[in-house]
């Protein structure tokens, strides 16, 4: 691979001086200096032919943001609300599903995009409730995807009928990195985040917590057993996100989950 | 994490620009805000730019440091960690004003399309 410079502008670039086809043209660029070593013995003759310089100024994830907002019109043209939840392995996002859906039986039609690793456990964890669900195979048993995108998410759709659902909860890829930088055309962002994590996640995934509008509190019930320091936490989210909201809940005893699920159908205030 | 996905894009959007031209570099302008190693992506470009347009080519990268503005007293200030407060009052009311980039700026390419590339007719 190439050279990795880093210049005093901040400004960092990589280059293989085993190739004739780099040069160090500053007409473009005026104060860009290299500072090379003794060791610098590449070729820096420039061009045998001329070049020239086309002007893109186009977004990396565009192509992806044209894919969420056909996923965005098609739910908006069916009327249904869909919140991608995202969160770390393990912080009880399937079980907050489970309980979700056990809450809206009957009196919603639910869609579900099941996108994290697949297991079978998974998916029979969440039948039985009357929800289309839609399985996305973004692992092959040994590991897999890190996120989705809007691609893989139209790619779910084909699996739903959009038009006897009332909301679409997709279930990301456990991760606190990557999914916050896809939007995949959901309607809002939720994280689950679980106490046994640690207060100062919010500040080493700074992202992922600003992204959401909703943070799920989750395995309440272990506080007890625990020095987790509530208050510490919020602080921590307030420095990086403070106006997200807030359910403090146990998924596994169903403590404090109506008022995550009336967020997460759109009925309560702060939605 | 992902730049190998990143530098695929990447890569089509630079193919469809070039039009058949060999390209030399190709400039971003990435936010420390976007969770992008550049060391990484500078690897992975060198995986994914094959083919005799790409193949060769460098990336070229600005990284843009994150800054916030203060909506009550005005000061600009340029974040060393994520908190989303002004240095000059303390207050909270921030807008984040740069960091956020992920741009393909520009590339430079050879004048002449690359015999090669074009397709016999």
């Amino acid at each position: 691979m190439g050279r990795f410079h880093r210049h005093d502008d901040g400004t960092v670039h990589s280059h293989d001086h085993d190739e004739s086809s780099h040069s160090h043209d500053t007409e473009e660029r005026p104060g860009h200096s290299h500072d090379h070593g003794p060791d610098d013995l590449g070729d820096h003759s420039g061009y045998a032919t001329g070049r020239a310089r086309i002007e893109i100024l186009e977004d990396i994830f565009s192509e992806n943001d044209r894919c969420a907002a056909a996923n965005r019109a098609a739910f908006d043209a069916a009327g249904v609300r869909v919140v991608n939840l995202m969160s770390s392995p393990g912080s009880g996002k399937t079980t907050l599903l489970q309980r979700t859906l056990a809450e809206l039986q009957d009196r919603l039609r639910v869609g579900i995009i099941e996108g994290d690793i697949e297991t079978p456990i998974d998916a029979e964890r969440l039948s039985g409730y009357g929800a289309q669900i839609s399985l996305l195979n973004t692992g092959n048993g040994f590991g897999g995807e890190c996120h989705l995108d809007a691609p893989m998410v139209a790619r779910a759709l084909a699996a739903l009928d959009l038009s006897t659902l009332d909301l679409v909860l997709i279930e990301n890829v456990g991760n606190l990195v990557c999914p916050a930088e896809f939007d995949v055309g959901e309607h809002r962002k939720a994280m689950v985040y679980s106490i046994t994590e640690g207060e100062d996640k919010p500040l080493k995934y700074p992202v992922m917590f600003r992204s959401v509008a909703a943070v799920v509190v989750n395995k309440m019930d272990l506080a007890p057993y625990l020095d987790f320091d509530l208050g510490l936490f919020r602080r921590n989210l307030a420095t990086v996100n403070p106006s997200a909201e807030v359910f403090e809940l146990s998924a596994r005893t169903g403590e404090g989950v109506a008022a995550w699920v009336a967020w997460a159908v759109g009925t309560s205030p702060g939605r | 994490m992902h730049e190998l996905s990143l530098c695929e894009s990447i890569a089509r959007a630079v193919t469809r620009e070039a039009g058949g031209r060999r390209v030399s570099s190709v400039r971003l302008r990435i936010g420390a805000l976007r969770q992008v190693v550049p060391d990484t992506l500078v690897y992975c470009w060198s995986i994914t730019s094959r083919g005799p347009v790409l193949d060769g080519s460098v990336l070229e990268i600005d990284y843009v440091p994150a800054a916030v503005e203060c909506r009550d007293c005005g000061t600009l200030s340029e974040l060393s960690r994520f908190t989303l407060s002004c240095s000059g009052c303390g207050g909270t009311a921030v807008t984040v004003v740069s960091g956020e980039e992920m741009l393909i700026v520009s590339i430079d390419v050879a004048e002449a399309p690359e015999a090669s590339a074009i397709p016999p007719a």
